[in-house]
């Protein structure tokens, strides 16, 4: 239930037991930032009537145990941090940006779809692999399957539609392109992206906790790899040894 | 380690229990038991935690074995079940001996609902993942190495930590009755601000009917068209919980089940209260639901005196029998037997006394 014409972020009812604080209606940086901001503070509060945060593109949605909290006491508490967490994202603008690196092995077998792609852009593959690769891209959330990231920021030189017809089986690690969107199938799956590479680093593994190897909020950055360094890379994933990388960047 | 033996695992036998809560946020679904009422019940009746692990079996064609002797029992829908061939009542606790055959056949009828659950002491034992065993298909998690159950899984019962008599009953009035006309009390939000007057009024006005493209990700409906404001039924995703009812562009509501994704691109005009939730998810293609509109603080009223009548739940027993015991003499290829048996044996499970023996019987009703 909307509580009326109030500003954002507005605190709307999603159920007898959950909030969704709405910071806006668009896929935005500025708005997403707002919302991990509000996630964390939110984290670090340790009220314990918190069972599940779900951070998405443009609002926080809180799930509280209804025998310790109520509607009412719960919209009070979010409230009360909303301004901690403004004064947080103000912070955070000095505040590096992690931008995790996954190594891609561009074309070839596992990325059919390039050449398409550049063809479709009137470039070159190389040229292809030099822009998706030249722009670090915002986790604006996980969602649709397990450690699917949406990301956003691809240039839209490189944008190329969906296949007419879906693969039905998309390999693991796939990097592909949909339109103006990126992102990386983390398992097996039917799928329509065109698939421009493929990455060896495990999106999800629930053995692990966290059981992905970047949080929302954070950015990707492809870096290119040849097949024969992405292969080595994948026995080190596979025998657990290998480290994602993180750099921290000023914004 | 005593197991339940998958000898038939029908179309979707899957291990669930309440479900992985606290990682949405990486995009894993919460799962769990569709009908989380009857598993609660399930496992209260053979002494275990409320969060046990049970098998869901969805809509029957199954048969499984046990290993070993067990205490179990069956809730949820009426999936004619029985043991060795003898029909076996539901909620309630029976106890099984190694190498006997439990089957589970089609819902006994439209209103007899579509997943029953298979709940046995000690709980189903296969491996947490991300602190739940419930099976995801989709996403491959939990359960049986991710999967339904397929022909010979043997899947591990855990230790008997609590043992419990059989013949406990789950006391008629928290027995819930699927089918029929369907009413399910919503709380509007969180995007109910997307329809105006006249399609809230269509949504809380009709009747609508459960579609066969249901499953355990959501409970599709077919009715009345409800638009809305301006046909923006798409909105820019957010995060979506089990009960939401989403509308998409046809107007044809969805209401998310336990396997729903995370987060949704839908306008959702309300979300189920938890107390009627399983009542969808039981409801057969072809039922009929009507949404009635309550506020969330009545929907958190009945959720929690849903809570605490499972935590002060009393069983009927056969102890606490009326006591009237009825005597016969029988004379068997000329033996004479003398039987006495305990009046409420009707009822299900209970004792006869046959020459001071005493056993344990299973009295089936006939006609």
């Amino acid at each position: 239930m909307t509580t009326g014409n109030q500003p954002v972020p507005r605190i709307l009812t999603c159920g007898e037991d959950a909030l969704v604080v709405e910071f806006g209606n668009a896929v935005d940086p500025d708005i997403n930032d707002q919302v991990y901001a509000l996630a964390e503070a939110v984290g670090s509060a340790n009220n314990e009537s918190v069972i599940e945060l779900a951070p998405t593109y443009r609002s926080l949605l809180v799930q509280y145990d209804i025998e310790q909290s109520t509607a009412a006491d719960m919209t009070t508490f979010l409230s009360d941090l909303i301004g901690t967490a403004d004064a947080t994202q103000n912070k955070n603008d000095n505040a590096p940006r992690r931008i995790y690196e996954l190594p891609v092995a561009y074309g070839g077998k596992q990325g059919e779809d390039l050449q398409d792609v550049a063809e479709h852009a009137g470039i070159s593959a190389d040229e292809v692999v030099a822009i998706h690769s030249g722009t670090d891209y915002r986790v604006f959330m996980l969602g649709f399957a397990p450690g699917f990231p949406y990301l956003g920021g691809m240039d839209e030189r490189i944008a190329t539609p969906r296949l007419a017809s879906p693969r039905v089986r998309v390999p693991a690690g796939s990097v592909g392109i949909a339109e103006t969107q990126t992102g990386v199938y983390p398992m097996v799956s039917p799928g329509g992206w065109r698939l421009i590479g493929n990455t060896p680093v495990s999106l999800f593994d629930p053995n692990l906790e966290p059981p992905v190897p970047f949080l929302p909020g954070s950015f990707i950055r492809f870096v290119p790899v040849s097949a024969e360094q992405a292969a080595e890379f994948a026995s080190k994933v596979a025998d657990g040894s290998y480290v994602v990388q993180m750099t921290e960047q000023g914004s | 380690m005593a197991a339940i033996r998958a000898i038939s695992p029908g179309p979707l036998s899957t291990v669930q229990d309440l479900g992985r809560p606290g990682y949405q946020r990486f995009g894993v679904s919460v799962s769990g038991a569709a009908d989380r009422y009857a598993l609660r019940l399930g496992n209260l009746l053979v002494g275990n935690d409320q969060r046990g692990a049970a098998i869901e079996v969805t809509i029957g064609g199954a048969e499984f074995e046990f290993t070993d002797a067990v205490t179990f029992a069956i809730t949820g829908a009426n999936l004619s079940p029985s043991l060795n061939g003898t029909p076996i009542p539901l909620w309630e606790s029976l106890h099984a001996v190694a190498g006997d055959h439990l089957s589970l056949a089609s819902p006994a009828g439209p209103d007899a609902g579509l997943r029953a659950y298979v709940n046995v002491s000690g709980g189903i034992d296969t491996p947490q993942m991300l602190g739940s065993r419930s099976t995801h298909v989709g996403a491959k998690l939990g359960g049986v190495d991710g999967r339904a159950l397929a022909l010979d899984d043997e899947v591990p019962i855990g230790p008997l930590t609590n043992p419990v008599p059989p013949g406990r009953r789950i006391p008629v009035d928290l027995i819930p009755r699927y089918g029929g006309e369907i009413v399910a009390r919503v709380v509007p939000g969180p995007q109910d601000d997307k329809f105006d007057q006249d399609a809230t009024d269509l949504f809380y006005g009709s009747t609508f009917t459960v579609s066969d493209k249901s499953d355990r990700m959501g409970c599709r409906l077919e009715g009345p068209q409800v638009p809305a404001i301006d046909d923006a039924h798409d909105i820019v995703s957010d995060g979506v919980v089990t009960g939401a009812i989403q509308v998409p562009g046809n107007g044809q509501p969805i209401i998310l089940l336990a396997d729903r994704q995370t987060t949704g691109g839908y306008a959702k005009i309300g979300v189920i209260a938890s107390v009627d939730l399983a009542l969808v998810a039981q409801a057969s293609p072809g039922a009929q639901i009507h949404f009635e509109q309550i506020t969330v603080d009545e929907a958190a009223v009945l959720a929690r005196d849903r809570m605490a009548t499972l935590r002060d739940i009393i069983f009927d027993t056969p102890d606490e029998s009326s006591g009237e015991r009825w005597q016969y003499d029988i004379r068997i290829d000329g033996a004479d037997y003398q039987v006495d048996v305990d009046a409420d044996a009707l009822k299900g499970h209970s004792t006869a006394v046959v020459n001071g023996i005493e056993y344990d019987v299973q009295v089936v009703p006939g006609e």
